[in-house]
């Protein structure tokens, strides 16, 4: 499977990283010497065998549907960007 | 008392040799006069240093002092702890003050530990030479020109200049032992989910475990003793009763089966690191132990599993870096999605950005089966080749990285080269098995790690055949020249 600089920059869209045209070119061949190395997975026959997804075979664990947080607002906001009157700021989303 | 085990620390607080504030005051000026040179650290606060080591010395006083409290332990910069500035060795995160602790970080502190300070290390952990951190190289003490390793690198530059006693890591990848082995350290990756992930940056949560390094098996015990336990706030933190570490540090070797997987000692493997581990093997034959080839023959597919599946779950993680909440936001851009690209374009190097590309490229639609099923599907193979090897030995035994440390700047353009790095660590995490590195020698005057792989939950026994080892040989009491 060979990318285009085409494929990188739409990746990097989906990632939402943004990419000029010349790191573009030249993190299409660092991705495609990674890639190149990720290949050789195609060749393993892996028939019957379950994915593993977790080191552990456990299950999820359920608590009790109680508060335990307590109100933090203020400091989390505190290292935010943006806020006004508890709430982050973006840029508008929504035309008027 | 640079020199000293954290026992001998312990020993000299208890009996008043020295207090707290002198031992931590002391260790502060050892960072004052290296870092620069080194730099380890990308955070030193001594006023909350000290702080801590006063409220140590008072709890000393009183008679209620645990193993650590009073000894400086200095934290890899991937530990959230409140109040302290917490970066990830990333751009992303240089303003970030963690508002809340991290789970490792409360253990430390309710032991009555000093937090000495945040070490360096590759950014978000995606490294192994410590090259890719926002803020610059760490040098290795044994050789300023070369790394420590990564991506805990900053930890083991610190520990290995006696900057600091002990240090904690997180390994997804080789980055504890690694580092351990290019710095001549001790470093324990544990079982997965016996150290909480609460609080400790994600980068591949699957594979992600905090341990300690320090300069010997028995302080990596009493590191332990603090570190590991069951926190709710960690869905994948195991429940399990409380252990004690040390218990098995003076167990005889006696019997004792090494497993010497041939893949470990084949093509990649450089002359010396073959030669100091086997002279180690030797040592642990002269102890009483036996051993047996063993084979785990999906080895070479390790590497390209891991970097389907830990850049897969990167690219989920680190969504998180939006601009919003905290830590770096673009300060020019259009609209919503133009401060999301910048942001993140201008908040991450370039190693992060690759890994995010490649995660989100497997995890795209129409390539999901063919790459992250398909590696999904390799990791059970990979697990299961050590559940047949441990039907044959009581531990595995092998070099942690393929070389000594090498020269800044020579691996750093090449990624596929950098990964090679991880050749005997990376199915570790993969099965989340424990393992560990032990200073083993030297090959052209560079240290050399063995490393020692466990079965699940075999913590305290891996340290104990380490502690052993240390008992006859003296590798790990060596200390890099000029570093004084």
């Amino acid at each position: 499977m060979s990318l285009t600089t085409a494929d990188v920059k739409r990746i990097a869209y989906l990632a939402r990283i943004e990419i000029g045209e010349t790191e573009a070119q030249a993190t299409l061949d660092k991705l495609t010497g990674i890639l190149g190395l990720i290949e050789q997975l195609q060749a393993v026959d892996t028939s019957g065998v379950e994915p593993m997804s977790h080191a552990q075979e456990v299950t999820q664990r359920l608590r009790e549907d109680i508060v335990t947080e307590t109100d933090q607002r203020a400091l989390f906001q505190s290292i935010a960007p943006a806020v006004e009157d508890g709430l982050y700021l973006v840029p508008k989303v929504i035309e008027s | 008392m640079i020199d000293s085990s954290l026992k001998q620390m312990a020993a000299a607080l208890a009996s008043k040799r020295i207090s707290s504030v002198e031992l931590t005051q002391l260790f502060l000026d050892r960072i004052d006069r290296l870092n620069p040179r080194i730099n380890a650290f990308i955070t030193v606060d001594p006023e909350r240093s000290l702080t801590q080591a006063k409220a140590a010395d008072v709890r000393i006083a009183r008679g209620d002092a645990g193993p650590l409290t009073g000894i400086p332990i200095a934290h890899k910069d991937i530990f959230c702890a409140k109040g302290w500035r917490t970066t990830c060795g990333s751009r992303m995160l240089d303003n970030f003050i963690a508002p809340y602790d991290a789970h490792v970080i409360s253990q430390f502190d309710q032991a009555g530990a000093v937090n000495l300070g945040k070490t360096n290390m590759d950014e978000f952990a995606m490294g192994s030479s410590n090259e890719t951190s926002y803020f610059g190289v760490v040098r290795n003490p044994w050789d300023l020109a070369r790394v420590p390793g990564g991506s805990s690198g900053g930890s083991a530059a610190a520990v290995a200049a006696r900057m600091a006693p002990a240090a904690t890591g997180t390994d997804t990848g080789g980055s504890m032992r690694q580092p351990a082995s290019l710095c001549g350290l001790s470093g324990l990756k544990p079982t997965y989910g016996i150290c909480s992930r609460y609080g400790m940056i994600a980068f591949a949560s699957s594979l992600d475990q905090a341990g300690p390094m320090a300069k010997s098996a028995e302080d990596l015990a009493w590191m332990m003793n603090v570190m590991a336990g069951f926190d709710a706030r960690d869905s994948t933190s195991l429940e399990r009763a409380k252990e004690d570490y040390t218990r098995d540090l003076d167990r005889p070797l006696a019997g004792l089966k090494i497993g010497l997987p041939k893949e470990y000692f084949a093509d990649g493997l450089s002359d010396g690191v073959a030669r100091v581990v086997q002279e180690a093997i030797d040592q642990y034959r002269k102890l009483g132990a036996h051993t047996v080839e063993i084979s785990l023959p999906n080895t070479r597919l390790s590497i390209p599993v891991y970097y389907v599946l830990a850049p897969a779950e990167a690219s989920s993680n680190l969504s998180r870096y939006d601009g919003v909440r905290y830590g770096y936001r673009a300060p020019e851009y259009s609209d919503l999605a133009d401060m999301y690209c910048k942001t993140r374009a201008q908040g991450f190097g370039a190693e992060v950005k690759r890994r995010i590309l490649i995660g989100t490229y497997v995890l795209s639609a129409g390539y999901y089966d063919a790459y992250y099923l398909q590696a999904q599907k390799i990791r059970r193979l990979i697990a299961q080749d050590f559940v047949e090897a441990f039907k044959k030995c009581d531990v595995i035994m092998g070099p942690a990285a393929p070389g000594t440390a090498f020269k800044i700047g020579e691996k750093a353009h090449d990624p596929v080269a950098m990964y090679l790095e991880d050749l005997y660590t990376i199915a570790v995490n993969l099965a989340g098995l424990p393992g560990m590195s032990i200073p083993a020698g030297f090959s052209d005057g560079l240290p050399v790690g063995l490393q020692i792989i466990g079965n699940y939950f075999s913590e305290a026994r891996m340290l104990g055949i380490g502690h052993q080892y240390q008992q006859v040989t003296d590798w790990h009491t060596r200390m890099p020249e000029g570093i004084a």
